[in-house]
């Protein structure tokens, strides 16, 4: 293969040397940015939030960017055996987790705290996608219906302990990797309605009381105005007085005064849609928009199965994450607790949509080391 | 070959595929995405106005406002439970230019500890923005005469005051009042099960043990909210409109405070319970677990030091004895279960047996020996009451089998909540060959019936139930309860409380009942009895029965007398009596851990208790 030595060829030869996708890090880096400009809005101005979330972003670059030189192979082969290790986690997790905030989701290593339900987030679209590349696609019955249970074991377990916010994502990751790997339609729409018939067994016997509060409140927040409906209401007051242009930086008067509920973390989007207005928003879903296509992009051009979906659900649930925290704080969804990615202050699940990336890089630049 | 081709067809049509799929699901996204914009547009666009005008409204701010907490007096309306006002340093932080030397310069006038400062920077964390922090909780006179002289070169420093609970007679009530402390994690569930959450949106404490615990619901009272107008920093600039909190119910409790003093006074330096109760009604006069501990330690949030030692005492001043201590009822149940000997006619007035000192069943070896070795000789079931008899009960045990014994003890409340209002009482516990096979897989055997007729084996009850018990044989059979709350004060009104009843025994013939009141009389009045010695001369005439719990096992060969015995298998001396014999003023048990004999360690507390009460005071 002929190569010409443009100075942009060469800048992209080295970031292929280490596996870095230019286009989709620069998109991440533009995301963490405005996180950053929000969390200290949104927190009041505190340097110390930032430099712990500067710190949080330094760990998921650096663990993008390991994960990122690991042959793809590699990460095919592994992947039914830290399916099953999974899955012993997440029950040891229900036998002898640490019970915070009402719910059982670590598991107390000694040093530190674990939660085994963030690492499925990867492991379980990994053996959908290692599993149905097996046989070619578009998967038989029998396939779809082992790798449903693939799915929905963990999905499950994690709804138990109970965290809604992360059965949904992990629920979603796998169906996204089934969906691309074409299981037919008339089973997608069998599907459908299994759940919608599926829904109020969830509300008579799976639900604990909080999550119903959740659902009623979100049907109607004005019922309980300075009980649970507060967060919803207060949240869109603060996106609707934003207006078209915003309140600019810093001015934001319900997150500065503390209207908010939680304005730093999964709420941020309020306090971002106050301070830049419709405009910003549009802003904000263009970058969300560009890594996504950057990630399908990825995802199409490679060549083998299962790198193929195991891109495409990485990216697919990425956009689940935008969709859900967007909807639920501007009062379209229930509010499952769900962060805003790579803008949210905090969490586990930073590392984890890092790690995700580092997946998405692997491939991305891989697939030409494989094609020789 | 062949193979191989077929994997490069499927490879193609693969890739179109899943780009087609991947194209649906890039419109899925679109879709939704628009649908997302198409809200915030309604949103932040066509609806700015209005939302505009509720984020300005949002400048006032509705607070709530804490309720003052009901206040506990005892049956003469001397207060034993209220609220002190408080006086805490506060420092506004917006309204600070520089803290650090605002801090030194407090630090030199107020003689603040590191410790002191410590504890600030911790508030200061947690606390919310533009919520005052507490600089120093509970500041005494001298310190409050000395800030509020320099009080102009602080800005943004204020002494506010509060109501903090306090508990005037400490030790002495504990058990009873229990006390409230700081809401934690594990109240915040409970709060939310009873729906209470705006409720308790301002209160600070909850009430975590005793009458403070049970009452919790008509003690807190209801929220109040007041409308603030804030500025844009969030300064309160004025209050706008107030719904005013409801305090809480006033509580009366039966206790009589004075009795309950001399009461703690009779109990300093031993370890056990006693508790005073009226049998007219079950109202409790006075109850007191020794040893005990100051409910004020709590109230601000008790120091780890001070908690330690709570728990590492060996003497367990948390425990409640009175309500939760699970001791062998020993010889105080031998009344109740000669009744039960009349009442099932399995023995008669004159039933008796010679008592040599010992029981043998026939064809076993095992013997059981009364508590006098030589014997009391002839018995009946009068003097076996009176002496305290050993053999008697264990032979009536044996006729009436544990399944009867266990059917009529229960209806005495043995093994089973008194339903004092005290959500820390223990059970007991009333064997029954279910409960034994349940417990410990084991058949019933006979033996095990025998030591339940003096009181011992597998029984055990709490000296509430004991004082329950006695209570229902002076009144026939009929069950008023233990209560401690008599009444409660809802406007100024007083409105006694319902009695805690329970349904009656059913009574066969009177006789048997005044049969054994008058055992438990002459008791205390004739020579012979075992309570005699404690109550000779007393100027009325009470009735009871001494006991002796046995905690210790003396093998079959082994002689009491020769054994040294470790302090805590001592023997648990008790005695439950009422006074006076006829219509009587109060029940009262006493209950010693490891205090030996019954009739000589117990029986004259009994009646230091009632000379106290039925003397010239009362």
């Amino acid at each position: 293969m002929p190569v010409s030595k443009t100075a942009m060829q060469q800048s992209d030869n080295f970031l292929a040397r280490i596996h870095i996708d230019g286009w989709l890090l620069s998109g991440l880096l533009v995301l963490m940015s405005i996180g950053l400009l929000t969390i200290y809005s949104a927190s009041g101005q505190d340097m110390e939030l930032i430099q712990r979330q500067v710190i949080r972003l330094a760990i998921g670059l650096v663990a993008m960017f390991v994960l990122a030189q690991v042959p793809v192979s590699f990460y095919r082969n592994i992947s039914p055996f830290v399916y099953g290790i999974g899955i012993v986690l997440l029950l040891s997790v229900l036998i002898i987790g640490v019970t915070g905030k009402g719910a059982q989701r670590w598991l107390d290593l000694g040093v530190f705290r674990f939660q085994p339900s963030e690492i499925l987030k990867l492991f379980v679209p990994m053996t959908v996608a290692w599993y149905i590349s097996k046989d070619g696609m578009p998967p038989s019955f029998k396939h779809l219906m082992v790798a449903l249970l693939i799915v929905f074991i963990p999905t499950i377990l994690i709804a138990r302990q109970p965290d809604l916010g992360t059965s949904l994502l992990i629920a979603s990751s796998g169906i996204f990797a089934l969906f691309l790997a074409g299981m037919s339609w008339r089973i997608i729409a069998l599907f459908a309605l299994l759940i919608g018939s599926f829904a109020p067994i969830m509300w008579l016997f799976l639900m604990k009381a909080y999550q119903k509060q959740r659902v009623t409140t979100f049907l109607n927040p004005e019922s309980d105005p300075l009980g649970a409906g507060y967060h919803i209401i207060q949240s869109k007051i603060a996106i609707g007085s934003g207006g078209l242009t915003g309140k600019g930086w810093l001015q934001g008067s319900q997150s500065q005064l503390e209207f908010l509920p939680e304005p730093h973390t999964d709420f941020i989007f309020a306090v971002f849609s106050e301070e830049f207005g419709f405009l910003g928003v549009i802003g904000l879903l263009l970058v969300y928009g560009f890594i996504v296509g950057r990630g399908l992009i990825i995802a199409s051009r490679c060549q083998f199965l299962f790198s193929k979906l195991l891109a495409g659900s990485i990216t697919l649930t990425f956009f689940v994450y935008v969709f859900v925290n967007m909807g639920m704080v501007s009062g379209l969804l229930p509010v499952v607790g769900v962060p805003l990615p790579l803008v949210s202050y905090g969490g586990t699940s930073m590392v984890t949509l890092m790690s995700g990336f580092g997946l998405l890089m692997a491939i991305s630049t891989q697939k030409r080391v494989m094609s020789r | 070959m062949n193979n191989r081709r077929q994997t490069i067809r499927d490879f193609t049509a693969e890739s179109n595929l899943f780009l087609r799929r991947c194209l649906f699901a890039v419109l899925l996204c679109f879709t939704l995405i628009l649908v997302v914009l198409n809200n915030l547009y309604s949103l932040q666009v066509e609806q700015f106005e209005d939302y505009q005008i509720r984020a300005d409204g949002n400048r006032i701010k509705v607070i709530p406002v804490a309720p003052n907490r009901g206040i506990i007096y005892d049956r003469n309306g001397t207060i034993i439970a209220e609220n002190r006002p408080v006086f805490n340093l506060e420092v506004s932080l917006e309204q600070v230019e520089d803290l650090d030397t605002l801090l030194d310069e407090l630090q030199q006038l107020l003689e603040l500890t590191p410790s002191d400062i410590a504890r600030f920077e911790r508030n200061r964390k947690r606390q919310r923005r533009f919520h005052p922090v507490t600089l120093i909780a509970n500041m005494d006179e001298d310190m409050m005469a000395l800030f509020s002289a320099q009080q102009h070169r602080f800005d943004g420093v204020a002494v506010e005051a509060s109501l903090a609970r306090y508990y005037p007679y400490g030790s002495a009530l504990t058990h009873v009042l229990g006390y409230v402390s700081k809401i934690n994690a594990r109240d915040l569930n409970l709060i939310a099960s009873w729906g209470a959450q705006s409720n308790y949106a301002a209160s600070k404490n909850i009430g975590k043990q005793g009458v403070e615990r049970y009452y919790e619901e008509r003690l807190h009272g209801k929220v109040g909210y007041a409308q603030l107008e804030v500025d844009s920093k969030g300064r309160t600039l004025r209050i706008l409109e107030q719904t005013p909190p409801q305090p809480g119910e006033d509580l009366i409790l039966n206790i009589d405070i004075e009795l309950q003093l001399y009461v703690q006074s009779l109990l300093a330096d031993k370890k056990g319970s006693v508790v005073v109760s009226d049998p007219s009604d079950g109202g409790i006069l006075a109850m007191y677990s020794s040893p005990s501990y100051d409910p004020n330690l709590f109230v601000n949030g008790i120091s780890q030091k001070d908690y330690s030692k709570l728990i590492e005492n060996n003497d367990r001043p948390l425990l409640n004895r009175a309500v939760q201590g699970q001791y062998p009822p020993a010889s105080l149940i031998k009344p109740h279960l000669a009744l039960l000997g009349l009442e099932s006619q399995k023995i008669t007035d004159t039933t008796h047996i010679q008592d040599k000192g010992y029981y043998q069943l026939e064809d076993v070896e095992h013997v059981w020996r009364d508590w006098l070795k030589r014997g009391h000789g002839k018995v009946d079931v009068q003097r076996s009451i009176v002496v305290s008899c050993d053999t008697f009960f264990y032979e009536l045990a044996y006729k009436l089998g544990i399944d009867t014994i266990h059917e009529y003890m229960a209806q005495f409340g043995f093994g089973e909540h008194t339903n004092i209002d005290l959500l820390e009482e223990s059970d007991g516990n009333l064997p029954s060959r279910g409960w034994k096979r349940a417990r410990f897989n084991q058949p019933w055997y006979i033996g095990d019936t025998i030591s339940v007729g003096i009181g011992q084996g597998y029984w055990t009850a709490t000296p509430v139930q004991l004082v329950d018990s006695i209570n229902t044989i002076i009144n026939y059979g009929v069950k008023n309860r233990p209560k401690l709350l008599k009444a409660s004060i809802l406007d100024d009104l007083v409105i006694t409380e319902p009695l805690n009843t329970a349904e009656p025994i059913r009574v066969l013939q009177k006789k048997n009942w005044d049969m054994v009141q008058q055992a438990m009389f002459d008791t205390v009045n004739t020579p012979q009895g075992t309570a005699f010695k404690a109550f000779s001369n007393s100027s009325y005439a009470s009735a009871g029965k001494t006991g002796t719990a046995q905690l210790f096992s003396v093998g079959q060969d082994e002689d009491v007398d020769d054994l040294i015995i470790a302090d805590y298998l001592k023997d648990n001396a008790m005695y439950l009596g009422y006074a006076p014999a006829k219509d009587p003023k109060l029940s009262v048990i006493v209950a010693l851990e490891n205090a030996g004999g019954g009739g000589s360690n117990a029986a004259p507390i009994s009646r230091n208790v009632m000379d106290y009460w039925l003397g010239e005071t009362h």
